[in-house]
């Protein structure tokens, strides 16, 4: 994102040009008055999800693009990102900043947020002023300008980003480097905004070509959410989006992570106060798993440790034995490619690591030995169902669930299924799930090692003089 | 929250409607008879509501002993009515209702949101009176969640934003119950005792000092009814006492802190507006193109799109129960931090003396009240706004006055209200980061 979190789910939230022609009629497209999300496809390729919510006169628009950090590789690392920014720096047909400064005499707000699969701008605004959001996205899918003045200063608020996120966050910091130890081969294993270095010596052309390469229509979803008319929005994308031509899109590479030969641990040291401690299992998602249940029954095996105050993490180790100050979990059962499930904790006062990561551990232990009780089950239950009802107070987040979707290549039908799937997750399954993915030698830890704050110094030289040509 | 449906269609609106002008729902008030405010907007269309109960009760009612407003409102769901912490939460989860508790400087807050339902709903409402009403405050849950906080409290010194902020509320309010952390301070905290906290709670969870808002799939006759059941145990007691004012800065201030990190973190501010205040509307307008509006502001355009010299820089009027903080906000590579301040002090000083320009001012309420259902648009705002009206007794026409009165502020009356109220020769400064050594 331009203005947040641009570090993927992270674990602490866990535990986050028109042309006028070839208009067509509204006849022209197929509307099912029971569905829930009404699709339409381009000539072109483009996808185009809508879902009405007419509570208030406001629409969601979200442009969603199949790149992100995971598509990267060595050398280019934040690249997605960083043309993500660039979006913002003008086209053929506006000035830099003047997409954002339309949307903003129009009462609206606009962002944009990078992933590890995905890349996204959105505008919220009145919902009679959809037709500028799709006017000027198409615009920027195709037009974009690359000055090579305008880079030289962005790559520097870039740079500034990840010093605020990632190098002046301890927690953030052994997040980073957890990821890149737990994954061998596996592009999950680089920081979305990129290292460092990659961003001294990014160039205007990395950039260029990586537009070249990924922006087209047929690599790209259109959601749409508030108060429309389905017909409405796909005649306005037809009249948008339509014109454009769609481009050869390369495969991305799978880059399968390589089995894990036993366990993996890192000490990260830096100025800090408290230790912290991340713990992560090689665990499949819905995307690559071969029987869908054990995805589901992993994400039913995270809500039993750590969804809410009445799970096991936050009851034992906080509660009860007080060794951890704050524990949590979590798994994201939608990414692109297989991930981790996750734990993570701060140790009480005068509780060593090792006692802490030995109570984490002991947590998965039991669950092995007992399948966990049918209340806890239940109220993991009661919770998905009753989230399926609060999110839809939110047409921004049913947005971005219908966009993920459909951008890690799983299509948005599988959000339909999700409440059933979790409802038949057994006891045993979640059980069998820890046995098999919960295990020592598919294990990465890391550990902050906290270094005093007074006296330090930060090395010289921290990136800004070294760009390359 | 079905706005649309809440609209009356009189002939008056279908003008006002043809105007372009969309009003916010209507919003029902009353008060219990033991004197709580209640505040409510029915919304039909999904099958779900929101509880929040707002306490006079945040940190500036800590006397003295900071940090106890904090532990008080963490202690409430950590037993009450005999059951225990584990038992509460159950009971909620088992329903799937959502709690959540925090405390900020003014409120003290809890809320629910909970499936409409009535074999849900009325359990989980249930849960929450055993929780503000009967809470145990057992001895143990007392020192762990006091333990937790003081954890919190060294996390805090090695972020360097959290660092800035404790300086710059510390500066500003010197000896006004703001100037200190709601998480407390180290020596604070030693001396918290379980006593401190039932003291709090007595004097301050009563029905007098409670604002209740409530939006959801409910009749006003249901709205009603649940409320006077959930507060029927609290006594009235009394409002919290008037807070003291605050006094404004008489000199600028510059405060440097060491710290071992890549960027230094600033900010700039003196004391800004209150609730209701009379400037209120002229100030936040003002503020808007200057550092209000993100890449539409001046602040972003001269620091970050003009220079690159940042990621994020900002400016807030943050009003509150006495006057809240107005401040500017950056953060930059420790050796850029004296010329970006230099810039964002500049502009500052211009702002003040010559106001926006037309073109900024007109774009800015464009803005503002084009953007204005986009406040409302979800049972989740709504139900903030409710709040923040009962808690700092804003008409209850606020949202739907908001609008006119954003459009009927101009330059002359910014540029009044910025000499008046905004005086860059007595500011605070604090600046964190790798201070630059001699020699």
């Amino acid at each position: 994102m331009r203005l947040f979190a641009s570090l993927g789910i992270s674990l602490m939230v866990l535990g986050l040009a028109g042309c006028q022609q070839n208009v067509k009629t509204s006849d022209d497209f197929k509307i099912d008055p029971g569905a829930e999300v009404q699709t339409h496809v381009l000539d072109n390729g483009m996808k185009i999800l809508v879902k009405e919510d007419h509570r208030s006169p406001v629409v969601v628009s979200q442009v969603w693009y199949k790149v992100g950090g995971s598509y990267e590789y060595g050398g280019i690392t934040g690249v997605s990102h960083a043309l993500e920014h660039m979006m913002f720096k003008g086209t053929k047909n506006l000035k830099p900043g003047e997409f954002s400064d339309i949307i903003a005499e129009n009462g609206g707000s606009e962002n944009a947020f990078t992933s590890k699969d995905y890349t996204a701008y959105f505008q919220r605004i009145a919902s009679d002023r959809l037709e500028l959001c799709l006017k000027h996205e198409a615009d920027r899918m195709r037009n974009l300008v690359f000055d090579e003045a305008e880079f030289k200063k962005e790559i520097e608020v870039i740079k500034e980003e990840r010093r605020t996120r990632t190098d002046d966050k301890p927690t953030s910091l052994t997040y980073e480097h957890f990821n890149a130890a737990a994954y061998l081969n596996s592009s999950y294993s680089q920081p979305i905004i990129g290292w460092m270095e990659d961003l001294n010596t990014m160039t205007l052309d990395d950039l260029s070509q990586w537009y070249q390469t990924w922006y087209a229509p047929n690599n790209a979803t259109l959601v749409v959410s508030g108060d429309v008319k389905p017909e409405n929005v796909f005649r306005l994308a037809e009249k948008y989006f339509g014109p454009l031509k769609p481009s050869v899109i390369p495969d991305a590479k799978s880059r399968i992570e390589v089995k894990q030969h036993g366990q993996r641990r890192i000490t990260v040291k830096a100025p800090a106060k408290v230790p912290y401690l991340l713990m992560g299992f090689k665990v499949p998602v819905l995307k690559t798993v071969e029987e869908d249940w054990e995805v589901y029954a992993l994400d039913v095996l995270a809500g039993v440790l750590d969804g809410g105050d009445s799970s096991r993490l936050t009851s034992e180790l906080v509660r009860k034995q007080e060794i951890a100050s704050s524990a949590g979990a979590g798994y994201d059962i939608y990414s692109r490619q297989n991930s981790l499930f996750l734990l993570d904790g701060m140790p009480s006062k005068k509780i060593s690591m090792e006692k802490l990561e030995q109570a984490l551990i002991n947590e998965i232990e039991k669950i092995k030995l007992t399948p966990p009780n049918e209340d806890e089950l239940n109220r993991v239950k009661a919770q998905v169902m009753a989230s399926a009802v609060y999110e839809r107070d939110s047409s921004f987040y049913q947005a971005m669930q219908l966009g993920t979707l459909e951008t890690v290549g799983l299509g948005w039908q599988v959000k339909k299924d999700y409440l059933e799937k979790i409802k038949s997750v057994t006891a045993e399954q979640v059980q069998a799930v820890a046995k098999k993915y919960l295990r020592d030698d598919q294990m990465t830890v890391a550990v902050l090692d906290p270094l005093p704050i007074e006296g330090h110094r930060v090395k010289p030289a921290t990136g800004g003089s070294r760009r390359g040509h | 929250m079905a706005i649309n449906k809440l609209l009356k269609t009189t002939a008056l609106f279908l003008m006002l409607s043809l105007q372009n002008v969309i009003a916010a729902p209507e919003i029902q008030h009353w008060v219990t008879e033991n004197g709580a405010r209640v505040y409510f907007v029915p919304a039909m269309d999904l099958p779900m509501v929101d509880v929040r109960l707002v306490f006079d009760a945040g940190s500036a009612r800590d006397n003295g002993k900071h940090g106890v407003a904090s532990l008080t409102n963490g202690l409430l769901a950590e037993g009450a009515a005999g059951f225990t912490a584990q038992q509460l939460a159950e009971k909620f989860e088992a329903v799937g209702a959502n709690f959540s508790n925090s405390s900020l400087r003014d409120m003290s807050i809890l809320s629910v949101r909970s499936l409409r339902d009535d074999q849900y709903f009325y359990s989980a409402l249930e849960n929450l009176k055993n929780i503000l009403t009967k809470p145990d405050f057992p001895a143990s849950a007392f020192k762990r969640e006091l333990n937790r906080m003081k954890i919190s409290l060294k996390a805090s010194k090695q972020s360097p934003s959290s660092i800035a902020d404790e300086a710059f509320y510390k500066a500003l309010y010197g000896d006004h119950p703001y100037a200190q952390p709601s998480g407390g301070t180290d020596e604070s905290l030693a001396l918290i005792k379980l006593a401190d906290v039932k003291q709090h709670y007595e004097k301050y969870f009563v029905a007098k000092n409670a604002v209740i808002s409530v939006v959801g799939q409910l009749t006003k006759q249901e709205a009603e009814k649940i409320v006077n059941d959930l507060v029927a145990d609290l006594p009235a007691g009394q409002r919290a006492e008037p807070l003291p004012e605050v006094k404004p800065l008489t000199e600028s201030k510059t405060i440097r802190i060491n710290f071992p990190s890549r960027q230094s973190h600033v900010l700039v501010g003196q004391i800004g507006t209150q609730r209701g205040d009379a400037d209120y509307f002229a100030l936040y307008l003002a503020n808007h193109p200057f550092g209000g509006s993100g890449f539409a502001s001046r602040l972003v355009d001269e620091v970050r799109e003009k220079r690159g010299l940042v990621y994020s820089v900002y400016s807030y009027f943050s009003p509150m129960r006495k006057h809240g903080p107005f401040q500017l906000g950056l953060q930059t590579r420790n050796d850029q931090v004296d010329q970006a301040l230099d810039i964002v002090t500049k502009e500052l000083q211009k702002y003040v003396e010559s106001g926006p320009t037309e073109k900024e001012l007109e774009a800015s309420v464009k803005n503002i009240t084009g953007g204005f259902p986009l406040r409302v648009d979800s049972n989740s705002k709504l139900v903030e706004y409710l709040s923040m009206i009962g808690f700092y007794d804003l008409s209850l026409d606020h949202l739907n006055t908001f609008v006119g009165k954003i459009k009927a502020i101009d330059r002359d009356k910014i540029k009044d209200a910025l000499k008046r109220r905004v005086h860059p020769d007595k500011m605070v400064t604090i600046i964190v980061g790798e201070q630059k050594t001699d020699g």
